[in-house]
C-alpha cells in the first residue's frame, strides 16, 4: 500500500531533522545532564568522579571566588571598552565611509575575527613581552616596565580579539538607519551632536546591546587570553576549569563551576535580551 | 574621525603583521630582525610533531565540516516543516550549542564520553571473540564529535536564513508546472542555497581548525595543531611559532575570503530582488 502524502510528509522531515537531533541529544543534551549529575557528585580518592549527591561540591564554590570575581569584573570592563573603540569605528563605516570602498573595509575588520584566537593573542605575548615594549621603552631609559601578565594586559588582549565582534552588530544597526531621519533633524535647526544623541544613538542601540551581550557572554568563558597575556595571575573562570579538569582531576568540582558558569550565561542572556527586545524587536545579527 | 579609524585598522593588523615580519627573522631574537631568511620555515615544515598535529587539525576540520554541512543543511530545510514547538526546540537546542561557552562543551563531552568509555569498555570486552577486544576512548572522534556540534548550529544559522530569504513563488511555480519535490529541490532550491552551504562548511572548517579550548578537553593523546603551538607558547617565543602561525594565518585568511565571497554573492542576489 502507497503511503498517504501526508504520512511522507513527515516521514521526510523527520529524516531530515532526524541526524541533527541525533547530534544535539547525544553530544550537547547528554553530556550537559553528565556534567550536572558530575556536579552532585563526589570527587574519587585516586581523583575523577566517584557517584554520591551531596551539594559539597556547590558549597565549596566560594573557594573559587577569585576566578569568578576576575570573570565578572574583568568581562563586562573589557566589553565596555571594546564598545567604546567599536562605536567610532561602525559609525565611520556605515554613515561616513565612501560606498565604494565599503566592502572592502567592514571584510577588514571581520576577517581577524575567524583567524586563529591563539595567534592574534601569541602576537600580544611577542608584543608585551620582555622583548618587546619594555625592551623598546628601556633604550630610551625607562627601565622594568612590566606589561605582561597585568590586567592591562588581559583588557587589551579582551579589546583585540572581540573588537569585530563588537564592531559588527553596531554597523548593522547603523546601516540600516533610515538617513533622511538624519536630514529631517539637521532640516529642523538640530546640531549634528544633537542628532547624533537625539537620533543616531538611540537607533542604534540594539546593535550596541547585542554586541555587548555578545562579547560579554563569550568573555565569560574565555580561557586563553587571561592564561597567556595574564600569566597565572589574572585568571578567569576558564582557567580554574581546565586546572580542576586536567591538573588536579578534581571533576566534581569542576563540574559543579561549570555549571554555575552555565547558570551565569543563561542570567546574563536573559537580562540583554529583556533589555534588547524593550529597546527594539530586532535580535538579528550578522556575524560573517 | 578618520585617524581614530586608521588607528584602529593598525591596531588590528599592525600585531599579526609583527608576528609575519618576525617569522623572517634570520636570528633567534624576537625582537632585533637581524636579516631575512626562510629557515623557520623549513625547520617548522622539518618538524614532524608538528607536521602530525597539523594532519590531524586538517583531518577533523575536513570531517567535521563535512557532517555539519550536510546534517546542518537537511536540518535547515527540515525545520521550516516542523511545527512550530518542535522547530523552537531545535532553535534553542542551536542557540544553546553556539552560547554555552567552548570550555563548558569541551567538559561536557569530556565527562559524558569517559563516563559512557567505561561502561562500553567492560561490556565490548566480555562480548568480544578475540583476544584484544578494542579500547574506545577520547580522540579523534570526540574532537569531531564536540566541534561538530557548534559546526552544526552555525551551518544551520546560515542556510536557514537563506532559505527564509528564498522567495516561495518561485518553488510553488515549480510545483504548478508539475515538478516532483525532489526536482524542484534539485533544480530550484539547492542551486539557491549551495553559496551559503558552502559558506557555512568553510566557516565550521576554520573554526575547527582554530579551535584549541573544545579540542584540550576531548583530544585524550591526540594533538591538534592549535594544541601543539599552545604547547609550544608556554616553551617560550621562537620565529618556529612565528613562521607556524603566519601559515595558520593565511590558511584561514583564504579560507574567510572564500566564505566571504560566497555570503556576499547571496546578498547583492537577495537585494537586486533576483
Amino acid at each position: 500500500m502507497p503511503l498517504a502524502p501526508d504520512r511522507k510528509r513527515q516521514l521526510t522531515t523527520a529524516a531530515l531533522v532526524a541526524p541533527a537531533g541525533l547530534w544535539l541529544f547525544v553530544f550537547l543534551v547528554l553530556p550537559f545532564m553528565a556534567m550536572v549529575v558530575f556536579a552532585f557528585g563526589e570527587r574519587a580518592p585516586e581523583g575523577g568522579y566517584q557517584a554520591a549527591f551531596t551539594f559539597a561540591q556547590f558549597a565549596n564554590l566560594p573557594s573559587r571566588a577569585a576566578a569568578f570575581w576576575n570573570t565578572l569584573m574583568i568581562a563586562p570592563i573589557g566589553a565596555f571598552l571594546c564598545l567604546i573603540v567599536a562605536y567610532p569605528v561602525a559609525y565611520y563605516l556605515a554613515i561616513k565611509s565612501n560606498p565604494k570602498y565599503r566592502l572592502v573595509l567592514v571584510s577588514l575588520v571581520v576577517v581577524p575575527f575567524w583567524t586563529s584566537l591563539l595567534v592574534r593573542t601569541y602576537a600580544w605575548m611577542y608584543i608585551l613581552g620582555s622583548r618587546g615594549i619594555p625592551n623598546l621603552l628601556g633604550m630610551i631609559g625607562i627601565e622594568d616596565v612590566r606589561l605582561l601578565n597585568t590586567p592591562g594586559a588581559v583588557l587589551l588582549g579582551i579589546v583585540y580579539g572581540y573588537l569585530p565582534l563588537m564592531i559588527m552588530p553596531i554597523y548593522v544597526s547603523l546601516e540600516k538607519l533610515d538617513r533622511r531621519l538624519l536630514e529631517a533633524s539637521a532640516d529642523l535647526g538640530a546640531k549634528p551632536v544633537s542628532t547624533f544623541f537625539g537620533v543616531t544613538l538611540p537607533l542604534s542601540l540594539p546593535g550596541v546591546m547585542t554586541g555587548v551581550a555578545l562579547v560579554t557572554i563569550l568573555l565569560l568563558g574565555e580561557y586563553l587570553i587571561p592564561q597567556l597575556l595574564g600569566g597565572g595571575k589574572v585568571f578567569f573562570i576558564g582557567n580554574a576549569l581546565v586546572d580542576l579538569f586536567l591538573q588536579s582531576r578534581n571533576w566534581p568540582f569542576g563540574s559543579a563551576i561549570a555549571v554555575t558558569l552555565v547558570v551565569v550565561v543563561v542570567i546574563v542572556l536573559s537580562v540583554a535580551m529583556r533589555i534588547a527586545w524593550k529597546v527594539s524587536g530586532s535580535r538579528q545579527v550578522d556575524l560573517v | 574621525m578618520r585617524a581614530l579609524v586608521t588607528f584602529v585598522y593598525l591596531f588590528l593588523y599592525a600585531p599579526i603583521a609583527l608576528v609575519v615580519l618576525f617569522s623572517f627573522n634570520a636570528g633567534r631574537s624576537a625582537s632585533e630582525f637581524t636579516g631575512f631568511s626562510t629557515m623557520w620555515y623549513g625547520k617548522a615544515l622539518g618538524n614532524t610533531f608538528l607536521i602530525t598535529a597539523l594532519q590531524n587539525s586538517l583531518m577533523i576540520a575536513f570531517t567535521s565540516a563535512v557532517l555539519a554541512a550536510i546534517f546542518g543543511t537537511m536540518a535547515a530545510l527540515g525545520m521550516q516543516r516542523l511545527s512550530s514547538r518542535g522547530r523552537a526546540i531545535f532553535d534553542g537546542l542551536f542557540a544553546a550549542a553556539i552560547v554555552v561557552p567552548g570550555v563548558v562543551i569541551g567538559i561536557a563531552t569530556l565527562v559524558a564520553l569517559v563516563e559512557v568509555f567505561s561502561f562500553l569498555n567492560p561490556a565490548l570486552a566480555s562480548i568480544w571473540p578475540g583476544d584484544k577486544p578494542p579500547q574506545l576512548g577520547l580522540g579523534y572522534g570526540s574532537i569531531i564529535a564536540a566541534h561538530g556540534l557548534f559546526s552544526l548550529a552555525l551551518v544551520t544559522m546560515i542556510v536557514k536564513a537563506r532559505i527564509a530569504s528564498l522567495g516561495r513563488d518561485i518553488v510553488e511555480a515549480s510545483s504548478d508546472l508539475y515538478a516532483t519535490p525532489f526536482t524542484t529541490f534539485r533544480q530550484i532550491v539547492l542551486p539557491q542555497i549551495l553559496p551559503s552551504v558552502l559558506a557555512g562548511f568553510l566557516l565550521a572548517f576554520t573554526f575547527s581548525f582554530d579551535d584549541f579550548i573544545v579540542a584540550f578537553f576531548v583530544a585524550g593523546s591526540k594533538t591538534t595543531l592549535p594544541i601543539y603551538v599552545f604547547a609550544s607558547i608556554r616553551r617560550g617565543v621562537t620565529p618556529e611559532i612565528n613562521a607556524i602561525a603566519t601559515m595558520v594565518l593565511v590558511a584561514s585568511l583564504l579560507l574567510i575570503l572564500i566564505a566571504r565571497v560566497l555570503m556576499q554573492d547571496k546578498t547583492t542576489k537577495t537585494q537586486t530582488g533576483e
